[in-house]
């Protein structure tokens, strides 16, 4: 009973999105307010309606309820909780009502914390969000409907993937959704503005807390995404350039792109088309991402079901939504203004030109991406671009741009003093040129390009904290007073500082376990030392145990260093007999620096086993500018310019100038 | 839901038996060994999705690891091997592809996008600069400024 209730909520949130759809828009033809603010109700019932039918799909999992062929398929009795409830999105139905959830979640937290958006544009976003729904709805209900029951109710279920079966990943798909999903926010807006007509700073500073929600929640879940990689697949590697993976990287991309585009709209009314057809774009790349994901089109071995019926359907919502907004661009976009005018060394034209890059790296990643299928299509030729292709094309572009990123902040909006920008430049360039040569005194010069990697990751974190300063007034003020100044920065400014320091980071830790990790793989004897850089890695007893619902093997690796103790690593090998699957834990100790990280593999059969030791340089500081990354999205959401519920009059005090 | 290909390629492969490289096929030279693991990470493992036949369990890509072995022996150079194995097992193999007439695009993509994105952004640069009269107040921009500050009463 409870499940056909689930099944009913999900029709109701389809009756809702429709009301949605249509109601405000006829409100804006006939200029009825009663009408528009349907809207706002409507994607409140919407949102109750998809709400109910997820928590009926979740108690289903929680209850074990295998009169589900959902539940059947990808739960089991014996799992733990969390992977119950985790088990959840960890198919394909699961992960699609996930998707229109978080669609929803979107539209109502616009019904409630977008009051100070005037109604009119409101409403117009709302019901484009609705229409987005409707398509997803429809998928969902007819293709891929997950309360669909079982013939006959067999005593067990198949179980989950156990490689899923882990913290990490667990909320690796929420967080991604988060992104992937959010960015449909800014899609609304920008055709809400197409509609309308209306696009302007106002209009920038109402999408911009969405695409932040979005870019940060899509910047951890890639993250959490990649770090599962990092410790779960067992031979250390975190970041593979697999066409899913990409997926998701070129909404990031482009979507950084668009989070610096609308700044410009907001500071100085311009490139007003430009950021609309970036939003556009951004979402276009996410939902092309589900597509590519979902289809299997480029992916011959695939987790979930890959129905080409599935496909079709999620193609054709791609061409209606896609090019739908494309046309709607073509045709009104022209009665956009251009804006305000910049000269060449500018601010504006520095976030410009960060654009044309951002959109080049995602140019690359999407022709790499899409070219085998394409030449296949073409002239049935088979080709791979793999993992060597994207770091040869995709790293110098990333590298450029992040060069200039160092050099954006120094510029002064609407005209900089081109000879002051260099200078601080030339000062910045030289002391992280200095810094490169300590890191080539200390890893070697045998790595030239590693060298210029750590040089670009260097620059721009030298360059950020040389514009923080400047902001604080150093040199010349006290440390207390530039403490203050710090501190009484806008919080826009620290997401900023925070998020290119971040990346900075990130992109060292990238350069430093690329170039410079160490790895042995051996087969060892109990007690063998095995020397891995400046370390020694001895497996030292194997135990078997028993988990929830897997057997493992625990090894106990110490590592020493000059003798000394330094850590006990625990890899671990397990197995599944439900799945009939094994999987690896790799053991990972975290030192500043770098990871100690060993994996435990077969017995060879005479007491030995196999091994595989690495010293990972760098890997943490991957997670830190991660982390850093996302919180500075956040933190730049608290400005007080976007802050839900600032008083209006204050809102304009604050930024007299524009 | 990113990594679930890559995580099913890989219980695929491990579920009926692990492959994974082990001490027996290595080299004792290090330097040889380098060598291999080097030309095995760019060959692509054929019954994976994406994984090179260095990471793979898959008891193909240990063949051809030790098909690769197999030719340093016979005294190959890199490319050599390389090739030799393209030619039994076709271009696909190769995670790097080859430039050739059908790649070209392919490789020319990075310079062909910072190129266009160089020149629209000079190309907008000198639109503006040739549209005059926008840098003072139009009767447009102040109504626009008054609907702005309407805008944001409501």
């Amino acid at each position: 009973m409870i499940i056909e209730l689930g099944h009913l909520a999900l029709w109701l949130a389809l009756a809702a999105a429709l009301v949605q759809a249509i109601v405000p828009i006829w409100g804006t033809h006939t200029r009825s307010a009663s009408a528009m603010r349907v809207a706002d109700s409507a994607a409140q019932v919407q949102f109750l309606g998809v709400a109910g039918a997820f928590a009926v799909l979740t108690w289903a999992y929680v209850k074990s309820d295998f009169s589900l062929i959902n539940v059947v398929m990808n739960s089991h009795s014996a799992k733990p909780m969390l992977y119950k409830v985790t088990g959840v999105w960890a198919n394909h139905e699961g992960s699609m009502l996930l998707w229109v959830l978080m669609l929803a979640l979107f539209g109502v937290l616009i019904s409630v914390f977008g009051r100070m958006i005037p109604v009119v544009m409101r409403s117009t976003v709302l019901a484009v969000q609705a229409m987005i729904g409707i398509g997803f709805y429809l998928f969902l209900l007819l293709t891929s409907n997950p309360f669909l029951r079982a013939p006959q109710t067999p005593l067990d279920g198949q179980g989950m993937n156990p490689l899923l079966q882990d913290p990490g990943v667990a909320f690796h798909p929420p967080l991604l959704y988060l992104g992937y999903v959010g960015f449909s926010t800014a899609f609304s807006f920008a055709v809400a503005a197409l509609i309308t007509g209306r696009v302007d700073p106002a209009w920038a500073r109402w999408m911009r807390p969405w695409v932040l929600i979005a870019w940060s929640g899509l910047t951890a879940g890639i993250a959490l995404g990649s770090w599962w990689a990092y410790y779960e697949l067992g031979w250390g590697g975190f970041w593979f350039w697999d066409p899913v993976e990409n997926a998701s990287f070129m909404p990031w991309l482009i979507g950084t792109a668009l989070l610096h585009s609308a700044i410009v709209v907001e500071k100085r009314n311009a490139l007003l088309k430009w950021t609309i057809l970036l939003a556009i774009l951004t979402f276009s790349l996410s939902l092309m991402g589900t597509f590519l994901v979902r289809s299997g089109i480029l992916t011959s071995v695939h987790a979930f079901a890959t129905d080409p019926d599935r496909g079709i359907f999620i193609l054709g919502l791609l061409v209606v939504y896609i090019g739908g907004a494309l046309s709607l661009f073509a045709w009104r976009g022209s009665s956009i203004g251009e804006g305000g005018v910049f000269s060449i060394w500018s601010r504006e034209s520095g976030l410009l030109f960060n654009n044309m890059g951002l959109a080049a790296a995602t140019g690359v990643v999407f022709v790499g991406t899409l070219y085998p299928l394409f030449l296949e299509l073409a002239n049935g030729a088979k080709i791979t671009v793999g993992a060597p292709y994207f770091n040869q094309a995709f790293l110098p572009v990333f590298g450029i741009l992040m060069f200039f990123a160092g050099i954006g902040p120094f510029l002064s909006w609407k005209r900089a003093r081109p000879a002051v920008v260099l200078r601080k430049a030339a000062i910045g360039l030289g002391l992280s040129a200095v810094l490169t040569l300590g890191v080539g005194l200390i890893a070697g010069f045998d790595e030239p390009v590693g060298l210029f990697g750590a040089f670009i990751a260097i620059w721009l974190a030298v360059a950020t904290l040389q514009d923080l300063a400047t902001r604080a007034g150093l040199p010349k003020a006290s440390p207390s007073v530039a403490l203050r100044r710090v501190i009484g920065l806008p919080r826009s400014s620290w997401g900023l500082y925070m998020g290119h320091l971040g990346l900075a980071i990130a992109a060292a830790g990238v350069v430093a376990v690329s170039v410079w990790k160490d790895e042995t793989i051996q087969t060892v004897q109990l007690g063998t030392p095995i020397e891995v850089g400046p370390y020694a890695f001895s497996l030292n007893e194997v135990v078997n145990d028993t988990g929830p619902n897997y057997q493992t093997s625990i090894a106990t690796v110490t590592v020493t260093r000059d003798g000394e103790l330094l850590r006990t690593l625990r890899p671990e090998r397990r197995f599944y007999p439900v799945e009939g699957q094994p999987t690896t834990e790799a053991g990972i100790a975290t030192l500043w620096h770098g990871d100690i990280y060993a994996v435990l593999g077969d017995p060879d059969g005479r007491g030995g086993f196999v091994t595989r030791y690495y010293y990972n340089p760098g890997v943490p500081w991957m997670w830190l500018g991660g982390v850093l990354m996302a919180l500075a999205a956040l933190i730049s959401l608290t400005d007080r310019r976007l802050r839900v519920g600032a008083p209006t009059r204050r809102l304009r005090a604050a930024q007299p100038a524009e | 839901m990113i990594r679930l290909a890559l995580a099913l390629a890989v219980t695929l492969m491990t579920a009926p038996a692990l492959h994974a490289l082990d001490a027996v096929e290595m080299f004792d030279d290090p330097v040889e060994e380098a060598r291999a693991r080097e030309i095995g990470r760019a060959l692509r493992c054929l019954v994976c999705q994406n994984e090179s036949i260095f990471d793979s369990n898959a008891g193909l890509a240990r063949d051809l690891r030790v098909l690769v072995r197999d030719r340093m022996s016979a005294g190959d150079s890199d490319d050599e091997v390389i090739a030799y194995v393209a030619e039994r097992y076709g271009d696909y193999v190769l995670l790097k592809p080859r430039v050739t007439t059908q790649t070209y695009l392919l490789w020319g993509a990075p310079a062909i996008f910072l190129g266009l994105g160089g020149l629209s952004v000079l190309a907008y640069h000198r639109r503006r600069r040739q549209a005059p009269g926008e840098v003072g107040l139009s009767d447009e921009d102040r109504a626009k400024a008054q609907r702005l500050l309407q805008g944001e009463k409501s």
